[in-house]
Formats: structure tokens, sequence, C-alpha cells
């Protein structure tokens, strides 16, 4: 079976990952358009080269970041997301009060 | 005949013959009024019905490689129209009516071959799904009914009613579920097509898209460059690549789907039998052969390569469904490039370019579009432009309005 190198586990079957999409720019979605914020979510390059991903190692819940060629499938690079990500990303919802 | 193989092995070109049906090529012209990229299924019918219904003949399909050698030559051949949505229904049932035309019409055999098809539920949430679909189908014209156990074991006896330790709890019998050749649907249309003037230029690859002011007016090929009045764009697998060519992005991702068939046996199964839970649908073919196929490779890549992983857990499920294939062979295995979206309906309509039409999107599932796919895109670029209504809802535009078309549960690994 194809191996993959996770970051936190090392080598493990290729089957034990889930494939989490290109790695892209979030716009900010309090004051992005509909159109930004859809090109985010559903259009992508989809090209044939080195493109950078999230990966998530499932047995361990781990997301990292890996760079394969999407032409001949080759893991060229697995690494941590904090070579790519100093901040953290806040959701933070209002909380509303729920009336019974 | 040892003498003309081996001619044919140290032939220094690719091994391309001329196609008795088919006229011979010819040079590029250095202008057609519509230029379609894609000699797949799709192209060619695009071709068919655009010469057919509105005259306009002055059209040239470009296939960088041959005839009808994408997925076209790739896929199992379902044919159905038990889809969820209203929109869906809608749209594959026009399909459907058209695929049992298709013989008489072309005056050549697609062996369009109607056996039903079964669709396997496992869980209480699927035999509701099935109920929903059934009424929807039966709404638009189909014949779809849900069935209980004892009438799926009077279908196929040879079934195994507990797979994987899942009990089959009902069916989606869908009786207009059929298969057809996949090669003699490209050739017949390709045929229609060349007879009626449009040109077929096989090993001819579009390696650019020229436009100007935001509308296309060209398109460079590895045998010099054409302009044209509008391009169709039916790539399968290769869509963004194209689209990135003329400049704009897709809501598509490519993934690899590969499917296999064993040597022939006695015809034991006449009807196609699908268990989405097990991701796994298996047929047997007029000459005896077991199809099987399942869902999309677990992530994107541009390779027709077959995996060992697939095999297995394809086939584990598929020797649940029925036990004693476990020491059949394999004959045969095959991948082709799908272009998935994200709500598992395909693109049809414009694009972000003027008089550059898609087509694409089709996924696992488009092979049973064909014929009405062509119509309905042959209607839109000879009205220059005016989206025919059946095709309305799958346009490109519905992502940028979040308004998919979800199809995913109805898909899954039916096809
Ligand atoms: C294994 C498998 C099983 C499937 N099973 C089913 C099924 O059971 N039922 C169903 O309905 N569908 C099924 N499908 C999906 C179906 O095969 C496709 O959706 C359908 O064939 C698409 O037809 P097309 O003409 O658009 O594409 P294709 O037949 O792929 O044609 C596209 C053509 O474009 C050409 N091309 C690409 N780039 C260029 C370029 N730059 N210049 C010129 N030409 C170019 C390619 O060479 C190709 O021939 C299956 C697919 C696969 C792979």
């Amino acid at each position: 079976m194809k191996m993959m190198n996770c970051p936190l586990n090392g080598l493990r079957n290729i089957s034990e990952f889930v494939h989490g999409g290109e790695v892209k720019e979030m716009p900010d979605p309090n004051s992005c358009s509909d159109k930004e914020w859809a090109d985010y979510v559903f259009f992508s390059d989809n090209a044939i080269s080195v493109v950078t991903e999230w990966w998530l190692h499932a047995p361990s819940g781990y997301w990292f970041i890996a760079e394969r060629h999407t032409g001949s499938d080759e893991i060229l690079k697995t690494y941590d997301p904090s070579v790519l990500f100093s901040e953290r990303v806040e959701f933070s919802a209002p909380a509303t009060e729920v009336k019974a | 005949m040892p003498f003309s193989l081996l001619k044919y092995g140290l032939n220094k070109d690719y091994p391309f013959e001329q196609h008795a049906d088919l006229p011979k090529p010819t040079e590029l012209k250095p202008h057609y009024d519509v230029v379609i990229i894609g000699g797949g299924g799709h192209g060619v019918a695009t071709a068919y019905y655009l010469a057919k219904y509105h005259g306009i003949t002055n059209v040239a399909i470009l296939e960088k490689s041959y005839l009808g050698g994408g997925n076209t030559a790739r896929n199992t051949a379902v044919i159905r129209s038990n889809y969820l949505t209203s929109e869906g229904v809608k749209f594959y049932s026009e399909s459907v009516k058209l695929f049992k035309e298709l013989s008489n019409e072309f005056d050549f055999n697609i062996m369009y071959s109607q056996r039903g098809q079964l669709t396997l539920a496992h869980t209480d949430a699927a035999v509701r799904g099935f109920r929903q679909r059934a009424e929807v189908n039966k709404h638009f014209g189909g014949k779809t009914e849900l069935i209980d156990p004892q009438q799926i074991r009077e279908l196929v006896p040879t079934l195994n009613m507990n797979p994987a330790d899942m009990p089959v709890l009902a069916g989606l019998w869908h009786m207009d579920g059929a298969t057809a050749r996949h090669d003699a649907v490209a050739w017949g249309y390709a045929k229609g097509a060349t007879q009626r003037g449009v040109e077929l230029h096989q090993l001819t690859e579009v390696t650019d898209v020229i436009v100007q002011q935001g509308k296309v007016t060209g398109v460079k090929t590895n045998r010099g460059n054409v302009s044209c009045g509008c391009v169709v764009q039916a790539v399968a697998g290769h869509s963004s690549l194209l689209a990135a060519k003329a400049g704009f992005k897709m809501p598509i991702t490519t993934f690899p789907l590969q499917a296999m068939v064993t040597q022939p046996v006695k015809p034991f199964l006449d009807p196609l039998v699908s268990s989405p839970s097990l991701h796994c649908y298996v047929q047997q073919t007029g000459r005896g052969e077991l199809v099987f196929g399942g869902g999309s490779d677990p992530y994107p890549l541009y390779s027709t390569r077959s995996t060992m992983d697939l095999k297995e857990s394809l086939l584990a499920n598929a020797v649940e469904l029925f036990p004693f294939m476990a020491n059949m062979r394999l004959m045969r295995q095959w991948a082709g490039l799908t272009d998935m979206t994200s709500d598992y309906s395909p693109i049809m309509g414009l694009s972000p370019v003027d008089n550059y039409y898609l087509d694409a999107g089709w996924g696992t599932w488009g092979f049973k579009s064909t014929p009405i796919c062509g119509k309905s895109m042959a209607e839109l670029v000879a009205s220059g432009g005016k989206v025919p209504e059946l095709i309305k809802p799958f346009s490109m535009d519905r992502f940028n309005a979040f308004r998919q078309v979800n199809e995913m549960g109805a898909t899954a690994a039916s096809h």
C-alpha cells in the first residue's frame, strides 16, 4: 500500500489518511462578498502540479499539510500546520440565549 | 497477418487506424463556426444535434487522443433516471427516452439493454430516501418502486440478503435501468455528425484558448491555430485545465475512478445491482462477464493507474453480495479521470468568457446523459447563448448563489 509520512506518527498506510483539499487563503467571512466566499469554498485550481493540501491522520485526529504532485502522486513534504499558520482563527458566533 | 502485426508493432506513430465509417482526416480549416473541445460522447453528440436539428455544420471536434477514448470508453454504462431532485430526474428521464431510440436513429446497434436496476437499502434512513426517490420518479413518468426482501429474492435469487452483517431491508427497483455499448454510442454520433459535414479531428490537442475582450475568438492546437465563433468545452476530467487556459476556475476536483471485469460465466444476473452502503455495484454483461464498480478514489489525482487497495476493498464487498464469486478471476481493470462537483450534479451552460460554453462536472455519472446533454448543448449554441430551461438549474453560477442541486445520495456508488 502507498505510505504517507505523518509529521506526528511517522510512516503510515495511505488508507489511514483523509484528504482535506487545497490550502487556500480564507477571506474574512464577516466582510467578504458572497462571490468571494463561494470562490473560497467551491472553486479551485485543480491543476496538475505540486499542490499544498490539508490532510488528516484519522486515527489520531491530527491535521497537517502535505505537498504532493497531482500528476505523479509523489508526496514531497509533510509538515505541521504551524509552519504556515502562526495565528489561531477564531470563529466566535455570538452566544444567544435559548428560551424554553 | 503476422507481418501486418509486426508492421503495426514497429510503427513509430500512435497506432491510429482509420475508422471504416468515418471520413479520412483532413487539414484543419482556418475558421469554424463552432469548435468542440473533446471527442468523447458528449462532444460528438453536441455536434450531431447541431448538424441535425440546427443545420450548423461548419463545426470541428478537436480530440487530443482518439474518438471516445476518454471516460466514454471507460464507464460501466449504467443508464438510469432514479435520482432525487426534480431538476435531476426531469433531465435524466429525457436522456433515457432518447437512448431507447438511438439504435433506430443511427441505423447502428448501440446494444441498448433494459434490464432494470436494483439499489439495496441496509438502513432505515436509506429506505426513507428510496421512498422519496420512487415518488419523485413516478411523478416524472419513470418506472420506479420500493420493493421488499421477498421481491428482491425473486428478482436476484443469488444475492446474499445479509451482506457484511447489514441485512437488506428494501430495494429501489428502477425498471427503466439499462446499459448500452458505450463505444457504439460515440461511434453512432460521430458517424451521424460527420455524414452531415462536421469534421472530427483526432490526435488534435487544444493547447491554449484565445480570449479577446472577454470573448473567445479561437484556439491553439498542436496542428496550428483556428479561429471560431464559439467553443464548447467537453473534456471531463480535464475540465479545470482547459478552463485555466480560458482564464477562469471551476468548482471541480479531478479524481480517478476505477472499475474491473471478470472472466465470462453463464448468465445468472439480469438486473444491475448496487449497494450504496457497500460502495459497490455489480452487473453481468451480454458476454457473461461481471463488471464491478464503486466510488471514486479517496483523493484527487490525474492518473489512470489502478490500485491494489481499491481492488481489495471493492471486491471484498462484491463477494459479500454474491459469495460464490469469490473464486472468479479478474480479466481487466482500468480507470478514468472523473470531474467531480461537490453536489454531484453536472455543469452545463455559460462561462465567465463570452461564447465559451461548458459541458463538465460529469464525474462518475455522465454516460447516461450523453444524448440529452448533447441535445441541450446544441440548443444553447444554436441560440447564441440562450440557456434551455431543462439545464438552467445546472449553471456554474449556482455555486455563487449557493443553490446546489444535491444528488450525492442518489449517486454514490450507483453512477
Ligand atoms: C470507471 C468509470 C465508470 C463510469 N460509470 C458510469 C456509469 O455507469 N454510468 C454513467 O452514466 N457514467 C459513468 N461514468 C462517467 C462517464 O463515463 C463520463 O461522465 C462521460 O463518459 C463523460 O463523457 P465526455 O464525453 O464528457 O468525456 P470523455 O469521454 O472523457 O471525453 C473527453 C475527451 O476530451 C479529450 N480532451 C481532454 N483534453 C483535451 C484537449 N486539451 N484538447 C483536445 N481534447 C481533449 C479527452 O482525450 C477525451 O477523449 C463512469 C466513468 C468512469 C471513469
